[in-house]
Parts: C-alpha cells; sequence; structure tokens
C-alpha cells in the first residue's frame, strides 16, 4: 500500500517540476508547482514527518502561491519575455542553454552518486523503528519540544530573518516618488547638529555629489 | 520503501530546479525553480531524519522553509520594483542592479 502511494505521490512530484521547467506561461508554471507541493506534502507524511508536511501545504502550497499569483497578475501575462520576442533566440543564447542543461544532467549524474553510492548501510532499510503514540517522531508535539528546547536559538534567528526580509519586501516595492520628494526638505539629522552645513568637511564634499547622482537617475527612470 | 527511492526522487527534483535556473529567463520562473532546488534538498533532508530516527533534520528542514519564503518575499518585492520602474522583466537584459 504505501508503496503504491509513494509511485503515485513521486510521479506527481517529478511531473509537478518538469511542468515548471517546461510550461511557458508563468501562471500556468506556479499551478504546477502548487502540484509539486501537494506530492511533496504526501512524500513528507510517508516519511512520517506529519508536523512539516502540514506546514508545507498551509504555508507553502497556501500563502507563498497566492503571493506568487499575485505577482504574476500584476507584473502581467508575459508568456515569451520582451528581450526574446525582439531578438528572437539567438545562436548564444540556445548554446549556452545546451551547456545549462548538459551541466544540469551531470549534477543529476554527480548527487545520485554521492546520495546512493554512500557506504551507508540504513540506506536500503526503511528508517529507525516508528512506534505511535501522541508524542511520536515528527508529531507537532515532539517537534514544538525540540524547537523550544534544543534549538531555541534557531528559533529566534529565524523569526528575526523573517521580520528582516518583511520590512526588506516593504521597502524594495514601496512607491518612491512620495519618499524623493520628501528628501527635499531639509530634516532634522543627529548629524546635522552636530556638523552644521559649511564646516567643509569630507562627507559634505562627497554627499552633494551623491544626492545630485541619486536625483538624476530619479528623473531617468521616474514613472 | 526503502530511504533510497526517496533520495532519487529527490536528485531529480534537484536537477529539474537546476536546469530551470540555467534555461528560463523570465525572473519569476527562475525563482519558482530555485523553490524546486530547495524542496528537493528538503526532501533528501526529511529522508535522513527518518533514516536516523532523529529530528533535528525535520527541524532544519522548517529552517529551510523559513529561508525560501523570505526569499520569495525579497524576490517578487524585487520584480514589482522592476516593472514599476518600466525595466524589462528578463535576465538576460538585466545587467545591473544599480538604479
Amino acid at each position: 500500500m504505501s508503496s503504491i502511494l509513494f509511485f503515485v505521490a513521486a510521479a506527481g512530484v517529478i511531473s509537478g517540476a518538469v511542468g515548471v521547467v517546461v510550461l511557458r506561461n508563468p501562471f500556468y508554471s506556479v499551478l504546477a508547482l502548487v502540484g509539486h507541493l501537494l506530492s511533496l506534502a504526501v512524500l513528507f507524511l510517508l516519511l512520517r514527518a506529519e508536523f512539516v508536511a502540514a506546514v508545507q501545504v498551509v504555508i507553502y502550497a497556501g500563502a507563498v502561491m497566492v503571493l506568487y499569483v499575485f505577482v504574476v497578475a500584476y507584473v502581467g501575462d508575459q508568456s515569451e519575455p520582451i528581450g526574446e520576442r525582439l531578438r528572437g533566440p539567438g545562436p548564444v543564447g540556445s548554446h549556452l542553454r545546451l551547456a545549462g542543461a548538459v551541466l544540469a544532467g551531470a549534477l543529476l549524474v554527480e548527487l545520485l552518486i554521492a546520495l546512493l553510492g554512500t557506504g551507508l548501510q540504513a540506506i536500503d532499510s526503511q528508517g529507525a523503528g516508528y512506534s505511535p503514540g501522541p508524542q511520536a517522531f515528527g508529531t507537532p508535539a515532539y517537534i514544538g519540544k525540540l524547537l523550544l528546547t534544543r534549538f531555541l536559538l534557531v528559533f529566534e534567528v529565524a523569526s528575526f530573518l523573517l521580520l528582516i526580509a518583511a520590512v526588506g519586501g516593504v521597502v524594495l516595492a514601496r512607491r518612491r516618488k512620495g519618499l524623493e520628494e520628501e528628501d527635499e526638505g531639509d530634516l532634522l539629522t543627529p548629524m546635522g547638529l552636530l556638523r552644521p552645513p559649511g564646516t567643509g568637511t569630507m562627507a559634505e564634499g562627497v554627499g552633494t555629489q551623491v544626492t545630485s547622482s541619486r536625483r538624476d537617475a530619479g528623473t531617468r527612470y521616474g514613472s | 520503501m526503502s530511504i533510497a527511492w526517496y533520495l532519487a526522487v529527490s536528485a531529480i527534483v534537484f536537477a529539474l530546479g537546476a536546469i530551470g535556473v540555467m534555461t528560463r529567463r523570465n525572473p519569476l520562473v527562475v525563482l519558482l525553480c530555485l523553490e524546486l532546488m530547495l524542496n528537493g534538498a528538503n526532501l533528501a533532508l526529511i529522508a535522513f531524519s527518518r533514516m536516523w530516527g532523529n529530528g533535528d533534520g525535520q527541524i532544519l528542514a522548517v529552517v529551510v522553509l523559513t529561508v525560501a519564503a523570505c526569499e520569495v518575499c525579497i524576490g517578487l518585492g524585487m520584480i514589482v520594483a522592476l516593472y514599476r520602474r518600466r525595466l524589462p522583466i528578463d535576465v538576460d537584459e538585466l545587467r545591473e542592479l544599480q538604479g
């Protein structure tokens, strides 16, 4: 029973991955990735990783993929990138692509040798023993206990990383126009109090150049 | 099923993601293929975790999920910023990140 389930899920995983790489429309690629993630969650369940499978379905296939769908809908349905349509697939590009595919094939062979050709004897076994129960291997209680005792530092660092990424995403995707205008006015800064204008510091000489070039860039790309 | 089958699937998924990263030109699809590579690594981590009956691999898989979410956040923010500046959404055209 479990081997049938494994082969069905593995076929879903691999066909989803092929769909992501091959399909021309990014929207269909996202949908293929959702199918890939759901099949991968089945594989995780077969490996007794119940908590990770639930996280995979809820966060990845739910939240992150919705974000992708929104961005694909925002950027527009560009099945062919603009440059590709103008220039056509040039000879250099197609050669480089072929080289990339060959390199990835070599990577696959190397990975298979490294993973399956090792001297690990447990690799041919079903895995360690497993006894079901409320605190068994892979349950939320087990993972939560590990996260809050042995891996507390990792847990905190991951939460801090999420905070930084959220702030970075807001800074990257904000509208720049409003902030550029705000920069025009004289803002009261601590360094400005320490160094009144006209004192002839090195930062002053460099700073004027930086702001002028930044303004040029803003007018060039401003929309 | 023996653990080796899961490892083979993870290697295939990783290689497919690598093909996508190297051949596709739309940065959205490149990000999707990066997700594929991370998922291949996750499957290997969880398979090894099952092999030893130890939870450390699963914790590392959860951390990899977190890092992937951060990467998606930053990458999609960059793509939206590119689109706002009317720059081409094509990794071959984007030679410089200064702006």
